[in-house]
């Protein structure tokens, strides 16, 4: 394997990364809520691929919206009902809340399809490697790769160029001042919190071949996703995205190069990082 | 003699505001001193950056010639400066007794003390029954502080600055929400202070300001603009029509 | 009034607030009653004093200094091995294993005090969580020293005092929790209503405000959490030795929340909450592992939505209703 291929490897982890944990900081910065619940969100993506494919035969590609829906229709549902009255709650509360769900899905999902791994069969044209300047790359994760980027820059574009996106920003800036302004804050919340859930769902399917499936991967995943938040900070989607980046090639590098560290230097580099940069690394400094 | 309390071109900025602006002041050994100022003239951000609460932008703040500037709120506190905060700063949970008793404790350097008795110090339960006497808090010295109505509230804030022994007492409005008939009361017991501690007061009501100082200064926008004694400071025609002039006092 | 009698009455009142309530005694003997009552539940029983004393660590800085932290198992994991490694490798002795495993933990709250200082409730949780896994990964690593996934095992413990030695029904490990839980709450206790536990109680109540009477708050809160680890550290020592084997599950992430939810559960602030919540706890879990051992944490979860939702308030005011009819005086915590 060479220095390159990792990086690439690293690339597409880190891709996958910031799909599923880009809903979860724009959370953060709305409501000011941490969900560690998010993880579940992708699992539930995750399972509607699996299982799509498994028992019906669905092709990969064909079951990418559906885990999208999935995920965001529960995303939907369980803001409406659950989430919102937790907004005025303690952070220690809303942690604990989101942690409850958290073991509610982990279990609910083990008792449902049992806890093995998850494997799927890619479609042959993503299969295998090919090579682009002797370097060897994966045909799945230059996919991944090429879908995610298209994803982050239709993200970065919706956030920085539509209508929605200034309205989300002013409300992420200040709630107060933006209701003020007669943003709907609350309808934008539960728009958000659906579009970011349907991501991590999307995310969830996309890293099956990556990151692996069972009922245990939100409690797996969530350290990864707080990670990718709180060094990337809830102001921007850049910050997010180069934070994932960063873990996505740090991890993988770790791995090959040091893989009897395992997870130590990810957590602790971002035990560092919030201490030197409590508000995130990319997070411009609030007053 | 040294002054109790000095600042020299002090400045705090916050983004484009400029809060204080280049103020060099000087709190006199057993001062009564004023300091008022329309809305927004910097007063409390004055006490924060005297107290540590701030950190400056520039310039510094002697307490008795010592330079102070890098000290922390605690040090601070140590060597004698105390203060109330415009809006109450209580422990909600406590009980006034519980409130006093803490800020004694740590005055006698008990706070660190893990396995002590808070009833076993004579000192601290002496000056914790003096405080609340003093202030009238004795019949409700076992209930809730945050139970209590606003009028006992702003008593127990005073109280704890007193419970302090300071010898430099900082007050931001403290008569601030006080009925008209308490205010006095409240005024003389800031009177009643031995005559070594010194005293700023920032006050909005002119009847009080001028019952209390023997010198007053006026902030606006961050500067001093004048300083002097009552009868100087009500003359001043810049005073008169950048402040008085909206007929705070007649 | 005459100020002498103003001053009895103070005293009086600091005097009554650390005094022990008759319903306090109640809690203890009944402790000590189960042991004779419930022969046949007394590893249960020590599962229970185990994590109350686990929660009454969390209790000290969450209750009384207001710092939340979701890594605690770290502290109970650095006990457990501690005691276990002891055990292996220098004494059997297993009062040396509980000091030798709180003053590492100890020292491990020491050292990691500074990063839980700064910043708000968030990067507290987001930090302890971050400290609790990288203990986890840290353990699975040395796999040379604690055994990786295997764990440590063949630890063989010694006679208590020399004279009380363990037995497979729980008998002295029972006895043994319960005396260290009861001696650490007597200490607590002892702490909390110090001056030094009231000026926790003022950082927690209002940091501005504390500072501003002179309380040294980063040196109040480093003492709190190092005795706090060490407090985690006996419950993981008492764990480790009680039940001859230590895995990488003691570092786990659900014994942090876990022990956050025991503590939300009999309410924080008031010492007993962890062996209340402990005991509804431990029953609960025992009660539903007898018809679903498997899913056990869905009903954990359920559990916690339910509690943060609304039940809290349910189940506070009934305890609250109770302590008070029962006593007439102090009621439960928040
Ligand atoms: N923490 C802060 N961040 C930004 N601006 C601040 C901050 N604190 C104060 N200011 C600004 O500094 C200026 C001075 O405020 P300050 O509270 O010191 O005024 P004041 O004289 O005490 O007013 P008042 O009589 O209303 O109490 C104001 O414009 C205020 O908005
Ligand atoms: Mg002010």
């Amino acid at each position: 394997m060479t220095l390159l291929t990792i990086l690439i490897d690293g690339i597409a982890y880190g891709m996958v990364l910031f799909v599923l944990a880009s809903g979860l900081s724009v959370t953060l910065g709305l409501m000011n809520f941490v969900n560690l619940a998010h993880g579940a969100f992708a699992m539930v993506g995750g399972y509607v691929t699996v299982l799509l494919m498994q028992r019906l035969g669905v092709p990969f590609l064909a079951t990418l919206p559906a885990a999208f829906l999935v995920a965001a229709l529960a995303g939907l549902v369980l803001e409406r009902t659950l989430y919102r009255p937790m907004y005025a709650k303690s952070h220690l509360d809303q942690v604990m809340f989101s942690i409850g769900l958290v073991f509610m899905a982990v279990a609910a999902m083990k008792y449902a399809v049992g806890s093995q791994q998850q494997i799927i069969s890619l479609p042959s044209f993503l299969l295998g490697r090919f090579d682009v300047f002797g370097v060897s790359v994966g045909r799945y994760r230059l996919f991944v790769i090429v879908l995610c980027g298209l994803l982050a820059l239709a993200l970065f574009w919706g956030f920085v160029r539509t209508r929605f996106g200034s309205r989300l920003r002013a409300a992420v800036d200040d709630a107060r001042v933006a209701r003020g302004l007669g943003i709907p804050v609350t309808a934008l919340f539960a728009v958000t919190f659906a579009v970011g859930s349907g991501l991590a769902g999307l995310g969830g399917a996309l890293g099956v071949e990556l990151l692996g499936l069972d009922p245990t991967f939100p409690l797996k995943f969530m350290i990864y996703f707080l990670i990718v938040v709180t060094v990337g900070g809830t102001t921007t989607i850049t910050g997010p995205f180069f934070a994932a980046m960063l873990l996505g090639v740090a991890d993988v590098g770790g791995k090959y190069f040091i893989p009897q560290a395992g997870a130590f230097i990810i957590y602790g580099v971002m035990v560092a990082l919030l201490i030197l940069r409590p508000e995130g690394l990319f997070a411009r400094s609030r007053s | 003699m040294t002054a109790a309390l000095e600042t020299i071109g002090l400045i705090m900025r916050f983004g484009g505001i400029t809060a204080t602006d280049d103020v060099s002041f000087t709190l006199e050994r057993g001062a009564r001193h004023a300091l008022i100022g329309p809305n927004g003239a910097g007063k409390t951000t004055f006490v924060n950056l005297l107290t540590g609460v701030l950190t400056p932008s520039a310039g510094k703040v002697l307490l008795g010639g010592e330079d102070i500037t890098a000290l922390n709120r605690e040090a601070r506190v140590k060597r004698g400066i105390a203060r109330t905060f415009q809006i109450n700063q209580l422990f909600g949970a406590m009980t006034p007794l519980e409130m006093i008793a803490l800020v004694v404790s740590e005055r006698l350097g008990e706070g660190g003390r893990p396995l002590a008795r808070l009833d076993a110090s004579p000192r601290l339960v002496e000056e914790t029954a003096d405080i609340l006497a003093r202030f009238r808090l004795d019949d409700i010295m076992d209930e809730r502080i945050s139970t209590l109505p606003y009028g006992k509230q702003r008593q127990i804030e005073i109280a704890a600055a007193f419970a302090a022994k300071p010898s430099v007492l900082l007050l931001d409005e403290p008569a601030a929400g006080v009925p008209e008939a308490e205010r006095r009361e409240l005024l003389d017991l800031v009177g009643s202070l031995p005559e070594d501690v010194s005293v700023l007061l920032i006050e909005h009501d002119m009847d009080l300001v001028f019952r209390f100082a023997t010198r007053i200064t006026v902030l606006v926008n961050g500067r001093v603009l004048a300083e002097g004694d009552p009868s100087e400071v009500a003359r001043d025609p810049a005073v008169k029509a950048a402040y008085l002039g909206e007929g705070a006092h007649g | 009034m005459s100020t002498a009698d103003l001053t009895a009455r103070v005293r009086g009142s600091l005097v009554l607030a650390r005094k022990w309530h008759p319903a306090e005694f109640v809690v203890w003997v009944m402790a000590a009653a189960a042991f004779v009552l419930f022969p046949r539940q007394l590893l249960l029983l020590n599962e229970i004093a185990i994590l109350a004393l686990f929660a009454l660590s969390l209790d000290l800085i969450v209750g009384y200094a207001g710092i939340v932290s979701l890594g605690h198992a770290a502290f109970l994991g650095m006990g457990a091995y501690t005691a276990g490694l002891i055990a292996l490798h220098v004494t059997a002795d297993p009062l040396v294993g509980l000091v030798i495993g709180m003053a590492a933990s100890g020292l491990l709250g020491l050292v990691t005090s500074p990063l839980v200082l700064k910043g708000n409730d968030l990067t507290r949780l987001m930090v302890t969580l971050g400290i609790g896994l990288l203990m986890l990964e840290l353990a699975n690593s040395l796999g040379w020293l604690t055994g990786g996934a295997d764990g440590l095992q063949g630890i063989a413990m010694g006679k208590i005092l020399g004279i009380f030695e363990f037995d497979l029904f729980g008998k002295t490990a029972y006895a043994y929790s319960l005396t260290v839980l009861f001696l650490l709450f007597v200490l607590a206790r002892r702490i909390v209503h110090s001056p030094f536990g009231l000026s926790l109680r003022a950082v927690r109540d209002n940091p501005l405000r504390a500072a501003s009477s002179g309380v040294p708050i980063p040196w109040r809160l480093a003492a709190v959490y190092t005795l706090s680890a060490a407090y985690a550290g006996a419950a993981g020592a008492l764990l480790a030795q009680t039940t001859q084997f230590v895995s990488l599950d003691v570092l786990d992430f659900h014994r942090s929340a876990d022990v956050m939810l025991v503590l939300i559960i009999g309410g924080a602030g008031w010492l007993y909450g962890g062996i209340v919540g402990a005991a509804v706890f431990k029953l609960l879990q025992d009660w539903i592992a007898w018809f679903t051992p498997q899913y056990w944490q869905f009903w954990i979860g359920l559990f916690l939505v339910a509690f943060v939702l609304g039940g809290r308030e349910i189940l506070h005011g009934g305890i609250r209703a109770l302590v008070a009819r029962v006593s007439g005086r102090r009621g439960g915590g928040s």
